[in-house]
């Protein structure tokens, strides 16, 4: 099955991309990822000033389920840059940058750094379940907001414009409607879920230094599977980056027929190690030649109804 | 790794156990090692990340493991280590682990363990395993000055373990660094023969004695030290191995935090422990490091 994918215009040998807060602290990290068989890396949230992030623990998992509150740490634009040029030193699959602020006008100096930087598609991080301390509701939980980012994101970069919204709404469609109307040429479908907690009963203790965190992994994969069939049902011609609990070929299959174009992994790699962008592609491939499928292009909605 | 994950899901793996305390040694007057209740197949090299709710969870190299308990040496500097040297034995502290790649020997091979500072911990678990397996050790303990050396006891108390001790200010051994006796040692080997000093009441002599050649040299300590250890093995030929130490979070290689340039790999999975051809690929390697938001910094 030939697996090739164009996104927004932009080529990819296959449609599985690392989705944005794993791997991408490093160019040479994302560099590896694609050795490992990814058709493309987002790099971790690009931040104007250097950020934190959370104390740890930051991660918590097991076979369901990932929670997590890493909190978004990054080094600041010129530690972006830097970054971003590494991996640019004989590109080995296109590069998706996404960026994260905390107001829009943070929001359109970062994409306009950024741009200056050439990634092949900026992708906007509004979703993310947890610096929602910090910084209040996230601006995917409102349409008018989500739309403002993304407007004023448009006005700064001619760049293919992604926004990444979050799964925790009652109204995702209007939500990626809004985002669309505003300017972005595609959806990144789904940020975590929740927060979540996940309480030691033997420490007493929640878990996570932040308490809380945003939900990944297995568990998940059937709400990300149903936002991204309610948003292409919706919007046929935008473009998806279909993201949330794959971690097999069968998995990506599921969620190309529910519409997505990319797909993005992420907490996989705690179940699979970083191979899984390799066996997954090579488990799609064998589900094509098992089914007689020669292209993933046709299967793309074919769920939809 | 990916082995030890696939069959470990499903029984825990990526959620803490808790482990009680089950006995705490002063090591020097900052310096204490903690004996914990659990079990695990840990290995030489590799690391447990250890959580103290509302404190903080920190990566701790594994200083001894039988199976069934697992010992942690940890100096006192901040506020994780402080509130640890705060516990009493019965206390509970959250493990995750182990993790990582882990040190490796031959039954019956001539070793040398080049161990800084607080890099004697799991030089000396390596130390016993290799024992076990009828290998002959050289262990140079490096350190500041006396007080600040570690396991000096311990090392002495195993039988098939010539110690060679080094610090800076003179106060015990080798006036200097270990990687000198490092050089003496490498030289001696190429040689085939060496000097012992032997002792009976107040009179010492130097008797000549054959060396045999070295074949394996295992690094854990501070970087600039594990570099040069890297460069005078790489220029003697001798087989080594090194810890390479990174801003580790998750331990599962997903947060990606700890890789290193330019190959990528995650020193939590594809690291601490790399032989010395790989530690010469890892362009950082003695040279910068990168901070908890990604961001480099030079030795």
């Amino acid at each position: 099955m030939n697996l090739e994918t164009d996104f927004c215009g932009v080529k990819f040998s296959n449609p599985l991309v690392v989705a944005s807060g794993v791997i991408g602290v490093t160019g040479a990290s994302m560099k590896y990822a694609v050795e490992k068989g990814a058709g493309g890396v987002t790099t971790k949230s690009i931040w104007m000033k250097e950020h934190k992030g959370h104390p740890c623990p930051i991660i918590v998992a097991n076979e369901h389920y990932m929670v997590n509150a890493v909190g978004l740490p990054h080094g600041g634009i010129e530690s972006g840059k830097h970054e971003i040029e590494e991996y640019q030193k004989n590109q080995p699959a296109p590069l998706i940058a996404n960026i994260v602020a905390t107001t829009g006008e943070e929001f359109a100096l970062t994409a306009e750094a950024v741009s200056e930087m050439n990634p092949d598609i900026i992708e906007v991080n509004i979703s993310c379940p947890n610096v929602e301390d910090e910084f209040g509701r996230p601006f995917a939980c409102s349409k008018d907001d989500a739309a403002d980012v993304t407007a004023k994101v448009r006005a700064k970069t001619k760049l293919p414009l992604v926004v990444k919204l979050s799964p925790n709404v009652s109204n995702i469609v209007e939500i990626a409607k809004a985002c669309v109307d505003a300017g972005a040429d595609g959806l990144t479908l789904i940020n975590s879920l929740g927060p979540g907690m996940v309480i030691d009963i033997d420490m007493r203790e929640p878990v996570l230094a932040n308490k809380v965190g945003g939900m990944c992994g297995p568990a998940i994969k059937p709400i990300a599977i149903k936002i991204v069939y309610e948003v292409h049902k919706a919007l046929p011609n935008v473009p998806i980056i279909g993201t949330g609990g794959v971690t097999n070929g069968e998995d990506a299959i599921e969620m190309t027929m529910a519409g997505a174009t990319l797909v993005g992994i992420g907490a996989g790699v705690f179940y699979r190690d970083i191979d899984i962008y390799g066996l997954v592609r090579d488990e799609m491939i064998k589900w094509g030649q098992d089914k007689g499928v020669n292209s993933l292009n046709k299967l793309r909605g074919t769920a939809v109804k | 790794m990916t082995n030890f994950r696939r069959e470990n899901l499903g029984k825990g793996y990526g959620m803490h156990k808790s482990a009680k305390i089950k006995e705490i040694v002063q090591e020097t007057e900052n310096v204490k090692t903690f004996i914990l209740d659990f079990e695990s197949d840990s290995k030489p090299g590799q690391f447990v990340e250890l959580w103290i709710p509302r404190v903080d969870e920190k990566p701790m190299s594994i200083a001894y493991s039988d199976g069934k308990e697992l010992w942690v040496t940890v100096f006192k500097k901040g506020p994780f280590s402080s509130a640890l040297h705060e516990k009493k034995v019965g206390d509970l502290l959250g493990v995750r682990g182990p993790f990582g790649t882990h040190y490796t020997w031959e039954p019956g091979q001539r070793l040398v363990m080049m161990a800084g500072g607080y890099g004697a911990a799991p030089l000396y678990f390596l130390t016993q395993m290799a024992l076990n397996d009828g290998c002959k050790v050289d262990f140079v303990l490096g350190a500041r000055d006396k007080e600040n050396l570690l396991y000096v006891e311990r090392l002495k108390a195993l039988d098939g373990v010539e110690l060679n001790i080094a610090t800076d200010d003179g106060s015990e051994g080798h006036k200097g660094y270990n990687t000198e006796v490092l050089e003496k040692l490498i030289g001696e080997a190429r040689e085939g023969k060496g000097f012992k000093v032997i002792c009976e009441g107040n009179t010492c002599r130097r008797e000549e004695v054959t060396v045999d050649p070295i074949d394996k040299v295992y690094s854990c300590g501070p970087e600039m030290m594990m570099k040069k250890v890297s460069d005078m093995c790489f220029e003697a030929g001798i087989t080594a191995e090194v810890s390479v130490e990174r801003y580790m979070k998750c331990g599962h290689g997903v947060c990606g935090q700890c890789s290193v340039d330019e190959s990528g790999h995650r020193m939590c999975v594809e690291g601490p422990v790399v032989d010395n051809e790989t530690a010469r690929k890892i362009k950082e390697f003695g040279s910068y490091h990168r901070d908890s938001m990604g961001k480099i910094h030079n030795f």
